[in-house]
Parts: C-alpha cells; structure tokens; sequence
C-alpha cells in the first residue's frame, strides 16, 4: 500500500518536472557526424546541472528544449504543457522560457533597462514592477541600467541577461555555460547571484556547465552526457558517490554529503554537523542564512583502517562498508566506494594498501577523513 | 540665374524619380536582402548574379532588353497593355522600372551584408524572449542594419541620379515626362550651349560629392553593426 502510494507520487511529480527525449543528426543533416539521442526526465524545480565534455551535446539539449533546432524530433513536455511531439511544435516564443546564453547576447541598441524591458513588454503577464525591483536587486545592477551594453563588462552584461531572461517570467530557465566566457575573478562575482537566484526565484533551471565546482555549489539534480546521449541521472549526491562516472578528473573526484548543523563549539572554532551515517567536526561557518550544508569530501581526503584508532589527528572517522572498488587511471591506485549509512563515501587509495589490508567487498572498515570542503 | 526654367524642371524630374525608385527598391530589395542573408538555398547563388547583374552590363544592353519587354509584343508591355495601362517606354513609369533594375544590386548589397552582420544570435534571443518573427524584424533587424539600410538608401538614390544609357534607351528626352539632369546635359553639349551644360554639371558634382562625404561620415561613425560580445 505504502508503495503504491510512493508511486502515485513519483507519476505526479513526473507530470510535473521536464520529460525530453530528442534525436538530431540524423537523416536530414547525416554530413555532420554528430548525433543527439536524449531521453530524460527532471524535476521541475530547483537546478538541474546538465554536466558533459565540449562536444557532448550539452548546448544541443538546450537548444532542442527551446525550440531553437528546428530539425530535432522528439517529444518534450515541460511541468505538464507539451512544447513538442510528433504532431506538436510549440515556435520558440510560443514557449514560457528563459534562456541565458553563454555570451550575453544583449541588444546592442537599447540601453541595460531597454533590454530588460523587451522582455517585460512581452511576457503575456500583467505588470509587476515588484519582481522588475526583486529582479534588480538580487542581480545587482541597479546602477548600470542606463548604460549600452558596450560600456559594461562581461560579467555586468551576464547579470544583465540573466535578469532579462528572469523578467520574461519563464516557467524554465535554461542556462548555457553563463560563466563560461567569464575569467575567474568574474566567475566568482557571479556565482554568488546565481546562489541568490536559486533561493530569491521559484523556476527549475538547466544549468549546462563542464565545471565541476560551480555544479556543486549550484545544483540539485544532474544530467551527465557524453556522445549526445544520457550517461546518468539522477541526484547529485547520488551521481558525485559513483565510480563509474566521469565527474571530475581523478585527483578532483569527491563525494557529495548533505547535513545538518547540530552543534557549534566555540571554544575550538569547529561545528557537528550529522547525515545519515555519522557526524563530522568541520571549521565553524556562522551562517545565519539555514542550518543545512553541503559538504563534499575528496576521494584523495579518505583512509581507511581496520580498527579505530584514537591516537591520530584525524578528528572525523567513520564506519562503513566497501561497496565497490574499481581502478583509478594512475595505475597504482584505486577507487573505493563506501556505504555509510544511506550515504556513499569515495576513498583513493593505492592498490598496495588494498592488498595488504585485504580490502574486499561488503568489508566493514573505519573510515579517516582529514579535510572536507563546504560548498554551500 | 544661369539655370533655365528648363534645367529646373530637369532637376525636379531627377529628384521625383530618384525619390519614388529609392522608395520603392527599400520595400522590394529588403524582403529580397533578408532572403539571401540567411537562406541556404540553391537558388541563393542564380538570384544573387541576377541581382548583380547591372553591375557589369553595360546599361545599353540592359535598356534594350527592357525596351523590348516592355513594348507592346515584349511580357511586360502585353501586361501592362492588359491592365489599360499603355506600354511603359518613353515614360515617367518606364523609367522608374528600368531605374529600379539598375540600382537593385546598390540597395540589396548593404542590407544583406548588414542582416548577415547580425547573425542568428540576437534574433534567438528575441525569441526566447518572446518575440514572434514580425516583432523579430521590427524591433532587432531593423535597428541593428540600420547603417546597412542608411548606405542602401543613399547609394540607390544617388546611383538613380547618375544614371544616363539606360534613360536615353528607355525613356529618351521628354520634358516634364523623362528627360532628367544627365539627357539634359548630354542635350546641351549637342546644342553646343557649354554653359548651361556647365552649370548643370557642376550642380551634379556637388550633389554627388555631398552624398558621397555624407555616406563615408556615416560609415565612419558606425563601424560596428550587430552585437559584440564580451570585451
């Protein structure tokens, strides 16, 4: 009964998220030799990282989902409006989106203000000067809204469409590597709207990126591509704890953990935050903002022992269990997926120490972790 | 004055026709401009060395084909004539035809080259935002080309101006109906009047210097056409 209830949930929540499946390149345009064979399905809210190599098709995708390539078939069907079928093909401004591009893509002839008033004069809603005020606001801009695009910098022009694409009022925001023309000091005076956007603003967004770190500080949800197909998806936590996944090159690969701030321990500047699975002592981060943080723990952070041992530094040890162990690219090591609790650790180690400790799998092993890195 | 009444009349002529060709080729040279900057067909090709065409024939040649097509056996002149019009040799709406083949290439040239310039990008944009392809045009095309529509309309104008083979074919030297500033020159020389002529002439040369100094400021001053992106 109880799963029966499960599934009419799961189909509602279905009905409400993204479902897209599109094929392009094939027949009409067999010159290219590039093909996009997609089937996923997404929630309709928060954001979903679309992750994926130069090539694999991340842009393609959004540009199918906007109705910007005319020759994919497929069907698409967007928190419960269809935009595509066999027979169906909602034209691009037909369809309730946001579409950042990864150069701004600002009309060069009307002012920052003008800009975001094309988008205002046509979003088939009735005014609302509050959300143009909310919008300025968490995108920062305020000041510049009387300038041409050409007297702004890359990242004020990126905040500007950002802010154009969120006055149109979408029901989905698709967002195509907006940092990605940005060097890194714009980068990082961008990421913190996008947080701000994500809390501030109620719409899904399908952010593509190649950059590990901005996913996970941004995303919930991930769609992993290579080769214009779906590789995975799924739950970001889920999807950073899998070995089988190209998530990050191999001194980069880390699992994802949510937890709770349980404790804030002045005297020694630290805090207990807890997950299903154990608790952890990390560097206290007073935020007022929620009690929740991501954490993520590198693969090259973990150890392993057999026994617990009290007599290291390590503050954070763990019991789990070894869930899967594949080769890393440096032959010498491996990595070690680890069950704890509900939640998956990854674990680098040589394949000499996996030797010598016998590790196999279904092992029970305390788990050492010198560092973990809060990411949100 | 050394103008006559005449000479004025000739001006006025050239004026009125140079408005209404540079008129009526911004309204059939731009869906024209619009179809070659972004079709991939194979016609893009065959259309666009028609267009050209009047670049390289002498306006002889062209004048004469006109001439006969628009006579009363030629397709032209059998429609007209069908329509109660008359056929359009030797006058006012002759010459405005014949001046539109001829000056098409200096009006569909800028625009293309201005609508290439933009590019697919701001028009997705435009569509994201909502914008159905009318308002597209309107509102992102138009703007953005506009020193490409600048450039059309100052070359087609003064292009219809300078014109001289194809109006002595087409239109011969009516007053009041067909003979603009050139036939007039070309009738003063015959009549061995030398100043007039030289006074006509010299009006031709400023205006034309004018145009031209006009054209090159402009140019100058927006280089830039469509968006640019990052810095």
């Amino acid at each position: 009964m109880a799963d029966r209830m499960e599934e009419i949930e799961q189909a509602t929540i279905l009905s409400k998220g993204i479902q897209a499946r599109f094929q392009l390149g094939f027949g009409q345009s067999a010159k290219s030799h590039f093909a996009l064979d997609i089937d996923m399905a997404i929630p309709g809210q928060g954001i979903t990282a679309v992750f994926g190599e130069s090539g694999s098709g991340k842009t393609s995708l959004l540009r199918c989902i906007a109705g910007l390539e005319k020759n994919a078939s497929g069907c698409l069907q967007v928190n419960g409006e269809l935009w595509q079928d066999a027979s169906v093909f909602v034209p691009t401004h037909k369809r309730s989106l946001g579409y950042v591009f990864q150069e701004a893509s600002l009309f060069e002839h009307l002012t920052a203000m003008g800009n975001l008033h094309y988008a205002i004069k046509r979003n088939n809603q009735t005014a609302n000067p509050e959300l143009l005020e909310q919008v300025i606001g968490v995108m920062g801009i305020a000041g510049i809204l009387s300038q041409l695009p050409e007297a702004l910098s890359g990242g004020e022009r990126q905040r500007v469409a950002i802010a154009r694409a969120l006055l149109s009022q979408p029901k989905l925001l698709l967002m195509d590597e907006p940092l990605a023309s940005l060097d890194t000091a714009r980068k990082l005076e961008i990421l913190p709207y996008l947080e701000r956007l994500r809390n501030s603003f109620n719409i899904p967004i399908l952010y593509v990126s190649h950059a590990v770190d901005e996913i996970v500080r941004l995303a919930d949800h991930a769609v992993i591509m290579e080769q214009g197909k779906v590789l995975a998806q799924g739950d970001i936590t889920e999807l950073f704890s899998r070995v089988d996944l190209p998530l990050g090159v191999s001194n980069e690969v880390g699992a994802i953990l949510e937890c709770k701030i349980v404790q804030r321990d002045k005297k020694w500047h630290l805090m207990r935050v807890a997950f299903d699975g154990g608790e952890l002592w990390l560097p206290n981060v007073e935020n007022n903002e929620n009690n929740t943080q991501r954490i993520r723990v590198l693969a090259s952070d973990v150890s392993l022992t057999l026994s617990p041992h009290t007599d290291s530094s390590i503050l954070n040890v763990l019991s789990g269990q070894i869930a899967e162990i594949t080769n890393d690219q440096d032959p010498a090591m491996s990595l070690v997926r680890l069950k704890v609790g509900d939640n998956y650790l990854l674990a680098r180690l040589t394949q000499k120490s996996l030797h010598n400790m016998a590790l196999i799998l279904g092992k029970s092993v305390w788990i050492q972790i010198k560092s973990a890195a809060i990411v949100r | 004055m050394i103008l006559s009444d005449g000479d004025m009349a000739t001006i006025w002529l050239t004026l009125r026709l140079a408005t209404t060709v540079t008129i009526l080729l911004l309204i059939l040279a731009t869906p024209l401009a619009w179809w070659l900057a972004r079709t991939h067909s194979w016609f893009k090709g065959p259309i666009s060395a028609i267009v050209a065409l009047p670049l390289v024939l002498p306006p002889t040649v062209l004048g004469f084909y006109l001439l006969l097509a628009m006579g009363p056996n030629g397709v032209i002149g059998q429609f007209t004539q069908a329509l109660g019009l008359g056929t359009l040799p030797f006058t006012f709406w002759g010459l405005v035809v014949a001046s539109m083949v001829y000056s098409m290439p200096f009006v569909v040239q800028p625009i293309q080259n201005a609508i290439e310039a933009i590019g697919n990008r701001p028009l997705e944009a435009a569509a994201t935002l909502g914008a159905s392809p009318m308002d597209r045009f309107f509102t992102v095309v138009l703007p953005l080309a506009k020193p490409g529509f600048m450039t059309a309309t100052i070359l087609g104008f003064a292009h219809t101006v300078g014109e001289f083979g194809i109006v002595l074919m087409i239109g011969g030297s009516i007053p009041n109906e067909t003979r603009v500033v050139s036939v007039q020159i070309y009738d003063h020389v015959e009549a061995l009047e030398y100043a007039q002529a030289h006074a006509l002439s010299g009006v031709m040369i400023v205006f034309s210097f004018v145009v031209l100094l006009m054209l090159y400021t402009f140019q100058r001053k927006r280089k830039a056409v469509g968006m640019t992106y990052g810095r």
